[in-house]
């Protein structure tokens, strides 16, 4: 007996970017599931962040469509698309430098949390879920410090929370651990470990490889603008096509 | 401090601020003090646009013309019902026109922001200084428009002549000051509602970075368009009463360069984070250049707006509220060093 295939929370269909001549992304088709952990990988310049962008809303896909949760996205702006249930964090952290740590965390809970449901939340309820939050990336005690006061692995810690804080369905943490030490790398890791046992949807996009094939559950290649691989991490990075990609052979 | 009170405290201080220009029975008081007053609301409506989102309006002066020639237009139509309606109209227009000068504020406020509605979805999708040289130019257009517009004066101006006196006021430059004390209450409470709503949150994450607001959910154009409507009403209601303090309005005088750099200047001055900053350096920047006017020449004041503000940029680049709150919290830091020390070195074992 088969077991019927649920859709896809994330489907992204012949997806296609260019920037004046460079083409960024060429024709890519990826799936996420609901609840999965997705590593994508490639070398600098093969699209990873203009995929994330091209799903997220940033930039706007001139072919192909990215469906969310049932619901196409294509034209729809970023803020529609975090409304939705998309999150992000970035690949240099891009604190609100004006504010403190906790008050960064407000920010998606006011205008996110609150634009979907129905029933806002209190100023009593936004602070405990900022606590909570804060807790999880274990700043709590940072809470009212200014994000400038927070070391590198803060900052990174803060831009997931900030993304978290949104209550995404799904989760893009596009290089959050670059230039972290390996204890730090280690941390993020369990950090966004911890997040899909939330039930977030995580896709993580990653030069470090060790962590990459720590968390990802499935692991997806994209190599000039286009999809090289996609399956088991173990399967994919012994892949030939890949290893040529990486090495250039 | 709740709303309601704080709007309770300001009136209180601009009744008590009126009564005592009216005690002392100068008019030059009131003329010098409507001056500073319009430049409270000019810079407080800057700063909701520059201040508060980041994005510097350099067009400042257009939005206070609109205001000062939806007065000049709506008092000529009221001076000339007969040339201007049907005859089937000319009665009920008589009716409603000359229209009362807090009406007239309505209108300038009203009109200054759909212009500003207009401007928003022309250039808030231009940034940093592309967005500046679009609200230049914005100034320039209107400049043209109203320089061609026969009907409100043209090139030529357009006379507005004031009652001498009105009930209960007297004088009405007596009343013009009460009002202008009306808009100064009414902007500085529309900044405190703002920076203390989600609507100033909003705010304040576009002035830090854009595309993370966008990606924590803030709905960017739709705030900058809130943003420019507010800032471009306040500034067309601090316009609407100008005809009548000057009794004759032409293009060079309602679009003039100092409307535009003091309105940067003294937000910059005060402090753009806080809705006092703009006050302060308001009525410091316009008290001064009101004393240097009758003292030396009112040809000197850009130049004193200029080296003040090149001053501040270089030495206190968060104004004066800045200065004050770093201050308060070193203040605070050596508190907080020097109690255990004190304590371990003043108790006695």
């Amino acid at each position: 007996m088969t077991k019927a295939k649920s859709a896809p929370l994330l489907h992204i269909e012949q997806l296609g970017k260019r920037f004046g001549g460079f083409v960024a992304l060429d024709g890519v088709d990826l799936e996420v599931a609901n609840g999965e952990r997705l590593g994508l990988i490639g070398p600098n310049g093969s699209g990873k962040s203009t995929l994330v962008n091209c799903i997220c809303g940033t930039l706007q896909n001139e072919t192909g469509s990215v469906t969310f949760n049932g619901e196409k996205l294509d034209g729809m702006v970023a803020h529609e698309r975090t409304h939705r249930g998309l999150a992000r964090s970035f690949q240099l952290p891009r604190p609100f430098r004006s504010m403190s740590v906790a008050e960064n965390i407000r920010v998606p809970l006011l205008y996110t949390v609150n634009a979907r449901s129905r029933s806002h939340l209190s100023h009593r309820e936004i602070d405990e879920r900022c606590m909570e939050l804060l807790t999880l990336v274990s700043l709590h005690d940072k809470a009212r410090k200014s994000p400038a006061d927070l070391t590198q692995v803060e900052m990174r810690k803060l831009e997931l929370a900030r993304a978290m804080a949104a209550d995404p369905k799904l989760l893009i943490a596009d290089e959050s651990m670059a230039g972290l030490s390996h204890s730090e790398v280690e941390d993020i890791v369990a950090l966004l470990l911890r997040m899909n046992e939330h039930g977030v949807t995580i896709i993580m996009i990653e030069h470090i490889m060790r962590a990459v094939m720590a968390f990802s559950q499935r692991l997806a290649v994209l190599v000039s603008g286009k999809k090289i691989a996609d399956g088991n991490p173990e399967d994919v990075i012994k892949d030939k096509e890949v290893v040529g990609a990486y090495l250039g052979t | 401090m709740r709303t309601p009170f704080f709007v309770l405290i300001l009136t209180a201080i601009a009744a008590a601020l009126y009564a005592a220009f009216h005690s002392i029975g100068n008019d030059y008081l009131f003329f010098a003090g409507y001056t500073v007053l319009q430049y409270i609301v000019l810079a407080t409506a800057w700063n909701i646009l520059g201040g508060y989102c980041g994005y510097v309006n350099f067009g400042s002066a257009g939005f206070f013309a609109i205001g000062v020639y939806s007065t000049v237009c709506l008092y000529t139509i009221g001076q000339s019902v007969e040339d201007v309606f049907p005859q089937f109209l000319v009665a009920p227009m008589q009716l409603i026109f000359p229209l009362p000068l807090p009406a007239l504020i309505v209108v300038g406020g009203a009109v200054s922001g759909l212009v500003g509605l207009g401007m928003g979805y022309l250039t808030l999708r231009l940034r940093g200084v592309f967005f500046a040289i679009a609200t230049l130019a914005l100034a320039v257009v209107l400049e043209t428009l109203i320089v061609n517009w026969e009907f409100v004066g043209g090139s030529r101006g357009a006379y507005v002549i004031p009652p001498n006196e009105i009930p209960v006021f007297g004088p009405y430059i007596d009343f013009l000051f009460a009002l202008m004390l009306i808009l100064v209450v009414v902007s500085l409470t529309v900044a405190r509602l703002i920076e203390r709503s989600k609507l100033g949150v909003g705010f304040a994450t576009i002035r830090d970075d854009e595309l993370a607001a966008e990606a924590t959910g803030v709905p960017t154009l739709r705030l900058k368009l809130i943003a420019t409507v507010l800032s471009g009403a306040l500034f067309g209601m601090a316009g609407a009463p100008f005809p009548y303090y000057i009794g004759y309005v032409e293009p060079g005088s309602a679009f003039n360069l100092s409307y535009a750099v003091n309105s940067i200047a003294m937000p910059m001055i005060g402090g753009t984070t806080f809705w006092a900053g703009p006050m302060i350096g308001a009525v410091l920047l316009s008290t001064l250049q009101q004393v240097v006017t009758v003292t030396v020449s009112s040809a000197v004041n850009l130049l004193i707006t200029g080296l003040l503000l090149i001053g501040f940029v270089i030495i206190a680049p968060r104004g004066i509220v800045g200065l004050w709150q770093d201050w308060m919290r070193r203040r605070a830091e050596r508190a907080k060093g020097a109690t255990p020390a004190a304590g371990a070195e003043g108790t006695p074992a």
